[in-house]
C-alpha cells in the first residue's frame, strides 16, 4: 500500500469517521457530516495538489 | 467547600472511566452503554493505529530534548494499551526509508489524538454535558 491517493483516502476515512460519531448522534447526521468532512479532505487534498504543480520543491 | 462522599465517589469513578476510555479506545463509551459509538471507537481507533505500524511509522521515544520528537511520543500514547503491546511486541521501530514512512507516523500520531478526543467527549457525556 504505497499510493497517495488511497493512504491520504484512507486518512481521511478514518479521522471523518471519528468526528462524525463524536460530533454528532443519529446516524443520518453522522453520516452527512462524515460524508461531508471526507469529501472536503479529497477536494482539500486535490485542490492543494493542482496549486502546488507549477512550483516543483 | 469540601465535596461530599458522593460527590468524591463520583469524580473517582469519572477518572476511572477517563482511564478505562484512554487504555482501550471506545471503553468508555461502552461503559456509559453508548454501544454503537464505543463498538466503532473500538474497532476503527486501533486499526488506524495498525495501519500506521504495517506502513512503517515509528513509535517515537521520549526525549524532552527534542520537543517534537517528545511531543510525538505523547500523541503516540494517546491510543493507549494498544501503543503498550505495540512496544512489548517490537513493532514501531519505523523505517526512514520507507516511502509510507511519514504517512505511518502521520497515523499513529492522530489515531492517538483523536482516542484522546474520545476520552473527553466520555467524560463529558459521563458527567451530563452533553
Amino acid at each position: 500500500m504505497q499510493s497517495h491517493l488511497v493512504l491520504l483516502s484512507v486518512f481521511a476515512f478514518f479521522v471523518s469517521l471519528v468526528f462524525a460519531v463524536i460530533a454528532k448522534d443519529s446516524p443520518r447526521d453522522q453520516l452527512r457530516f462524515g460524508g461531508l468532512m471526507f469529501g472536503g479532505f479529497l477536494l482539500s487534498a486535490f485542490a492543494l495538489g493542482w496549486l502546488m504543480y507549477p512550483f516543483p520543491l | 467547600m469540601r465535596a461530599t462522599a458522593a460527590e468524591q465517589t463520583q469524580s473517582g469513578g469519572l477518572v476511572l472511566l477517563c482511564l478505562a476510555s484512554w487504555a482501550i479506545p471506545g471503553a468508555g463509551h461502552l461503559w456509559l452503554g453508548r454501544r454503537a459509538k464505543g463498538l466503532i471507537f473500538l474497532v476503527a481507533l486501533p486499526l488506524m493505529f495498525a495501519i500506521g505500524l504495517a506502513i512503517h511509522g515509528r513509535l517515537f521515544p521520549f526525549d524532552v530534548s527534542e520537543p517534537l520528537v517528545g511531543l510525538a511520543a505523547l500523541a503516540d500514547v494517546g491510543i493507549g494499551a494498544t501503543y503498550f503491546i505495540a512496544s512489548a511486541l517490537g513493532y514501531g521501530g519505523g523505517d526512514v526509508r520507507a516511502v509510507t514512512y511519514e504517512y505511518g507516523n502521520a497515523y499513529l500520531i492522530v489515531a492517538g489524538l483523536l482516542n484522546l478526543l474520545v476520552v473527553i467527549d466520555a467524560y463529558d457525556v459521563a458527567s451530563g454535558r452533553k
